[in-house]
């Protein structure tokens, strides 16, 4: 069996990131593996551009990022599989995957990065009542018949979800030739960025339905129509508000799900409003040595967090692999959080041996204006920040110093609040 | 109009109809199956509970009682024979109330009497230990060891394709619409043309009245009557292991909760009778009421696990009765309708009964060299290293998967549309070999499934469809800028 000190599965930005990082942190035994015959990942089909702008300071496409990341990748020499799919882990971290030249392949691992993306919900766990006919997509497979093949999967559209992929394919159907007709949106707030609602919407005049869905489908072969209702505050649809909009097409859009089969194969514990795995400040799941990162850990609204979170995951996983005696035992402190946040991303944090501030994501609940975001260790402010609106669609962060960690040796637990700012 | 005249030409290509053409091709004659849709399975066959009931439920001394305990007899050899998925994981009936314990008293003797074996009654405690997640209200229930789950379109499909390598033929997107004596043979039109047959199987599901009401003057009536359900995703099976009814009491009739052979949970059926034979859509209402009636008989069933909704349409006839067999005013015509719950688990044995009348009626001698054996198709991952790799040197299709939540190869989806009758649509794909069943609902897979049919089929992109012609999922070419 081949050994390797860092495996990383996926080679989606994340993947990439991790792969270089590991190298960068002196790993020189690495192997990458991804099922689909390029690297990239999901940005391969993510044609339109706002790709970068934290990262490279301009705005690239979605395969321009990828290719930045790609090419840093082979400079590496680091050992790929491409069009090989990771079937499972075992615990003492042999994976098997598959191909068609090399048929099932076992490696063995000192340490794993996971990345492996996430994919979307579908109609079924939306349970939309209605027919189930063709013309009911999610969006990102209309976006990789659109941007790869060329297809058009329909020509008058409804879009139910505002998340970022449903607005850009309302985009993009329309600059095709596809008449959108409206995007509707269960929650009284978009799932998306404000940038995309300006871009992708209002320049194009489609309407966006706040507080509606979809309430029914009809059409025995294709789409023929969809009934549109507004939804009271516990998000049931009000009856009398009926809107059909007759139309071949439904996309789908409502959120994206990690993809975490392998994940929980290899028994480590899963936070149940993420789905992805819980993990240290150090990104390390509750199996020793197993790293996560990208959408596969909690999904990201913009590709340059996920690259500086995988480098994030790369460098812990070499050194890992290193055996830095800082991994052998680790205390951890809780981060707890007031009602407004939803998760945070780590959900604890490890103090021994730090050498970098620890950079908390979370998301928030609901939109909120004017508050004041606090990281607290007992009654010891770490850290705040004061943010004039945090939407749930946009994913917040917030900056423990190394400096005061150093300084909060026995703290109990890490306390993060959001209080009006007065 | 075609010169040959067949033997049997069957209607319906569900379960039934399958069957017939499984048990009729062990004779000598010429027999075609005629299917409206683009492919076997595309009615009520395909949207059922999957279940193969023990047979305590139907009333003694009917058909539907006598075809339900013989069939689900048949059912654990049928699956060693033709490669599908059976598993006999026992069937259990809820009690909720001291009240009701007569009504399941007089179900096991109802059962008794239909020769069902290995019925019990079981106490709460028992019950515990069968099922942990059983409602606190349950008092004690119905134990019937004899219930089985089958994988519905598998055992479909398996029959279709042991009566095709048989000799049995099948035309697809091919609708009856009329039938009419000539002479002493029937000639049955149809939107590819006539077909002349010396008898007439009719096995149309839904409309099977309306072919009996073509040929014989004593009418009958199907209702159509749907029933909704949830399919929640694998990781919430193991929840329930058995099927799990509730008694009829004075919460209503209950929905079902019951494990499937691919390990995902099914929750359902409603009952609602509707007009249109063809409107298999799903409502809210249906779907809140299984909510509520599932939580009755289960605690905490995991609900958020949905992974798709679906409903399908029993067939009702009024008098609650299969019909089978020759009407009397007309002969070669052969009836299976009416054929609601329980006719998956009686399928086996109504195919195997009109083989025979049919086969007397005609003289039909048996054949030397039928073949009841039929193998499905292959799963690679189910095989040991060294076995999967000497497969993969000859066909390297089965190391690459398309469907990664239920880890599908290419080489499985190839095997699907090459199988005769094989897979012509993008569900056709899926019920035979699960790729897109999963919990992304073909999110990921459904473009490379839809290039690996338009290779198999020789035809564009655009031309592949979800489920039959009028189904394209590609409606155009990007603008040409
Ligand atoms: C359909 C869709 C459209 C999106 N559009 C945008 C957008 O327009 N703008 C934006 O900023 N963000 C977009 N996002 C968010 C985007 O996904 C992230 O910014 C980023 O691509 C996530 O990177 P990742 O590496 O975590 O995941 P991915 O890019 O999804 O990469 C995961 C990789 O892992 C591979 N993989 C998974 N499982 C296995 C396995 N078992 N074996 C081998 N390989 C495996 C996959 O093939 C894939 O290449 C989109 C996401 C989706 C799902
Ligand atoms: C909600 C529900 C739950 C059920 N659960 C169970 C269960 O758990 N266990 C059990 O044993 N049974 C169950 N059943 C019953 C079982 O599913 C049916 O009895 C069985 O599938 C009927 O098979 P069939 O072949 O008669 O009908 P179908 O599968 O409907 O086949 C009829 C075929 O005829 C074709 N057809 C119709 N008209 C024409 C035409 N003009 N020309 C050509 N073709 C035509 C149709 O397209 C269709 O393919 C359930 C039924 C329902 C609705």
């Amino acid at each position: 069996m081949t050994c390797y000190e860092v495996v990383v599965i996926g080679g989606g930005p994340a993947g990439l990131a991790a792969a270089i990082s590991a190298y960068e942190n002196g790993c020189r035994s690495i192997l990458l593996i991804e099922r689909d015959k390029k690297l990239g990942g999901i940005l391969n089909q993510c044609i339109h551009n706002g790709f970068g702008l934290h990262t490279f300071k301009e705005e690239l496409t979605g395969p321009e990022y990828a290719d930045r990341y790609s090419r840093r990748f082979y400079e590496t020499g680091a050992d790929l599989m491409l069009q090989t799919t990771v079937l499972d882990i075992s615990e003492d971290k042999v994976i098997r995957a598959i191909n068609e030249k090399d048929g099932l392949v076992t490696v063995k691992a000192k340490a794993i990065v996971l990345s492996m993306g996430c994919r979307e919900r579908s109609r079924g766990a939306l349970n939309i009542p209605g027919t189930r006919p063709a013309g009911v997509y999610s969006a990102g497979t209309a976006q990789k018949l659109v941007n790869i093949d060329g297809k058009m999967p329909g020509k008058k559209v409804v879009i139910l979800g505002s998340g970022d992929i449903g607005l850009i394919m309302a985009r993009r159907m329309t600059l095709e030739g596809a008449k959108v007709l409206a995007v509707v949106e269960l929650m009284p707030y978009s799932g998306g960025l404000k940038r995309n609602i300006v871009q992708c919407l209002e320049d194009f005049d489609i309407p966006l339905y706040l507080s509606h869905t979809v309430t029914k489908v009809e059409g025995e072969n294709r789409v023929e129509a969809v009934t549109v209702s507004e939804v009271d505050e516990n998000r049931k649809p009000i009856q009398g508000t009926e809107i059909r909009y007759e139309c071949d097409t439904l996309l789908l859009s409502c959120g994206l799900i990690p993809e975490n089969e392998l994940t929980q194969g290899l028994g480590a514990s899963m936070n149940k409003v993420t789905n992805g795995p819980v993990v240290d400040s150090d990104l390390e799941t509750s199996i020793p040595g197993v790293f996560a990162c990208g959408n596969v850990l909690h999904v990201h609204d913009l590709v340059d967090f996920v690259s500086e979170e995988a480098s994030d995951a790369g460098r812990n996983a070499a050194m890992y692999a290193a055996a830095e005696p800082r991994y052998k035992v680790k205390t951890k402190i809780p981060v707890k959080f007031s009602k407004e946040i939803r998760y945070t991303v780590p959900s604890s944090v490890v103090l021994a041996g730090i050498s970098e501030d620890i950079k908390l994501r979370f998301r928030v609940g609901n939109i909120y204006r004017y508050k004041k975001v606090t990281a607290l260790a007992g009654d010891r402010v770490l850290a705040k920040k004061i943010r004039k609106v945090m939407t749930p669609g946009e994913m917040e962060e917030i900056v423990l110093p190394i400096g005061k960690l150093k300084d909060i040796k026995g703290a109990l637990e890490i306390t993060i609040t959001v209080e009006d700012n007065d | 109009m075609q010169n040959k005249i067949y033997d049997t030409l069957i209607i319906g290509a569900g379960i039934v109809g399958c069957s017939v053409a499984r048990y009729l091709s062990k004779y000598k004659g010429g027999i075609a199956v005629l299917e409206r849709k683009e492919d076997v399975c595309c009615g009520t066959s395909k949207a059922n509970s999957g279940i193969v009931h023990a047979g305590f439920d139907a009333k003694h001394g009917t058909l539907m009682a006598l075809y339900n305990v013989r069939g689900s007899r048949m059912y654990p050899k049928l699956s060693e024979e033709l490669d599908f998925k059976y598993e006999n994981n026992g069937s259990i009936v809820l009690c909720l109330s001291e009240e009701d314990r007569p009504k399941l008293v007089s179900l096991y003797e109802n059962g008794v009497r239909n020769g069902v074996f290995g019925l019990r009654i079981v106490e709460r405690d028992e019950l515990l230990t069968l099922e942990p997640h059983i409602s606190d209200e349950a008092v004690c229930a119905l134990y019937a060891p004899a219930g089985g789950i089958v994988c519905p379109f598998d055992a479909t499909f398996a029959m279709a394709e042991n009566a095709a390598h048989n000799g049995a033929e099948f035309f697809f997107d091919t609708k009856v619409t009329d039938i009419v004596r000539e002479d002493e043979l029937w000639k049955v039109v149809t939107t590819r043309g006539s077909y002349l047959t010396r008898t007439v199987v009719n096995a149309a599901g839904c409309y099977s009245d309306v072919f009996h009401n073509m040929v014989s003057s004593s009418k009958i009536k199907i209702t159509p009557r749907r029933g909704e359900y949830f399919l929640l995703d694998r990781t919430a099976g193991g929840y329930v292991s058995h099927t799990i009814f509730r008694l009829p009491g004075k919460m209503g009739k209950g929905v079902l909760v019951t494990p499937t052979v691919h390990g995902n949970i099914l929750v359902g059926p409603t009952a609602e009778d509707i007009d249109d034979k063809d409107d298999v859509s799903t409502t809210a209402d249906g779907l809140d009421k299984i909510r509520l009636q599932s939580a009755l008989s289960i605690k905490d069933l995991p609900l958020n696990k949905t992974i798709t909704s679906f409903s399908g349409l029993r067939s009702h006839e009024a008098g609650h009765e299969f019909i089978i067999g020759e009407p009397e005013d007309a002969e070669g015509f052969f009836d299976c309708a009416g054929i609601e719950s329980p006719g998956l688990s009686a399928a086996p044995a109504i195919g195997e009964d009109i083989a025979t009348m049919i086969a007397d009626k005609l003289n039909l001698e048996e054949k030397e060299d039928f073949d009841p054996y039929r193998t499905g198709i292959l799963d690679p991952l189910t095989l040991d290293e060294d076995r999967l790799n000497e497969l993969i040197k000859v066909r390297p299709d089965y190391g690459k998967i398309i469907c990664r939540c239920e880890s599908v190869t290419e080489g499985q989806i190839r095997d699907a549309i090459r199988r005769i009758p094989g897979a012509r649509s993008i569900d056709g794909v899926k019920r035979r070999v699960r790729a897109g069943m999963g919990r992304c609902q073909g999110g990921f897979c459904s473009p490379s499934v839809m290039e690996i049919i338009a290779d198999e089929l020789n035809c564009d992109i655009s031309d592949v469809t979800k489920k039959g012609q009028g189904s394209e999922i590609i409606l155009g070419e990007n603008k040409v800028l």
